[in-house]
């Protein structure tokens, strides 16, 4: 049975992760160095993250070699998930729902 | 015997997502129900952090020097459980029961880690319903969310000492290939959703 399989070599996979993780960690580390927005750093993560879980149930998990139909189903956690954020996101822009909003109003009168 | 004769035909038949078993198939099913309860909170941690103006540092307030370890930690015991299951199709029962060991005792020593950080954060005053660095929903996320992963570590770790069990019991190592190899789809998507909750609720 195990011979069927076609086996990928999994301490390639693993020297990848560790590498995508230590990048990671540098990755944060950054905008002490250089001229880098924390919208970038944001950006950065989110893309590892994705390779990294993506490397994990590709070639740990075997999704690469199984029928399409079963990335399908692995895939729609994934999609539910990123609608779920376009759902909720919109709350972000009713700025005076923030609380930033409402404390330097009062910290103002203060200071003037 | 004549009422179980259909009922086991119907088992035999074989799914044509998941060829080798059923079992594998009811495990990717779980896995993406799971999946879509892990996405939900992260989402909803997004949206909870976007909201707030008061969000602390996570990376100043929970240190990611200790996570950083237990990430590599459940790197690493995703190679051993693939090196179970290689060990397993080349027929050394003894060898795979190592690596399982090895991946459970990764599991464990990554709860336990976990067990560490918890108890330091709280007496630093990190509680569910507030904290001193800023919006009360920090904690509440950061405890839901790491514990309901936390819950996934034990109970695998269980599973994979059961499994140890399961290949002890059978002396044909092809015969527990197949829930080895199940197993090692849940532990691998634990390991895949840290990898997810590292990024997004420590180092974002």
């Amino acid at each position: 049975m195990a011979a069927e399989h076609k086996h990928p070599n999994y301490m390639a996979i693993f020297y990848l992760l560790a590498v995508l993780t230590v990048g990671e960690i540098a990755v944060v580390f950054l905008p002490h160095y250089i001229g880098i927005s924390k919208f970038a750093v944001g950006v950065f993560l989110c893309a590892f993250a994705i390779v990294k879980a993506a490397l994990v149930a590709m070639y740990f998990m075997h999704l690469k070699f199984e029928a399409r139909t079963l990335g399908l189903i692995a895939l729609t956690p994934l999609t539910i998930a990123t609608l779920l954020v376009f759902v909720i996101l919109p709350d972000a822009s009713f700025v005076d729902h923030k609380t930033a909003n409402v404390k330097p109003a009062a910290e103002e009168p203060a200071k003037h | 015997m004549s009422a179980a004769t259909p009922h086991a035909a119907v088992e035999r038949a074989e799914t044509p997502l998941t060829p080798e078993s059923w079992g594998k198939l009811g495990m990717w099913i779980f896995l993406a129900g799971d999946a879509v309860g892990f996405g939900t909170l992260l989402a909803s941690y997004g949206g909870m952090r976007a909201t707030s103006a008061d969000w602390p540092n996570p990376y100043a307030v929970l240190g990611i020097n200790l996570t950083a370890a237990m990430t590599f930690l459940l790197i690493c015991s995703s190679v051993t459980m693939v090196k179970a299951l290689e060990w397993l199709g080349r027929g050394d029962r003894a060898k795979a029961k190592m690596f399982l060991f090895f991946t459970a005792l990764g599991g464990a020593i990554f709860v336990g880690c976990q067990a560490y950080e918890w108890t330091h954060l709280i007496e630093r005053g990190l509680h569910i319903n507030g904290n001193p660095w800023g919006a009360a929903l920090f904690g509440t996320s950061f405890f839901i969310v790491t514990g309901f992963h936390g819950l996934h570590v034990t109970g695998g770790v269980i599973y994979l000492l059961a499994m140890i069990g399961v290949v002890s019991r059978r002396p044909d190592p092809a015969a527990s290939y197949n829930a080895v190899e199940i197993a090692g789809l849940y532990w691998h998507f634990v390991d895949l959703v840290w990898i997810m909750v590292f990024t997004f609720m420590y180092l974002l």
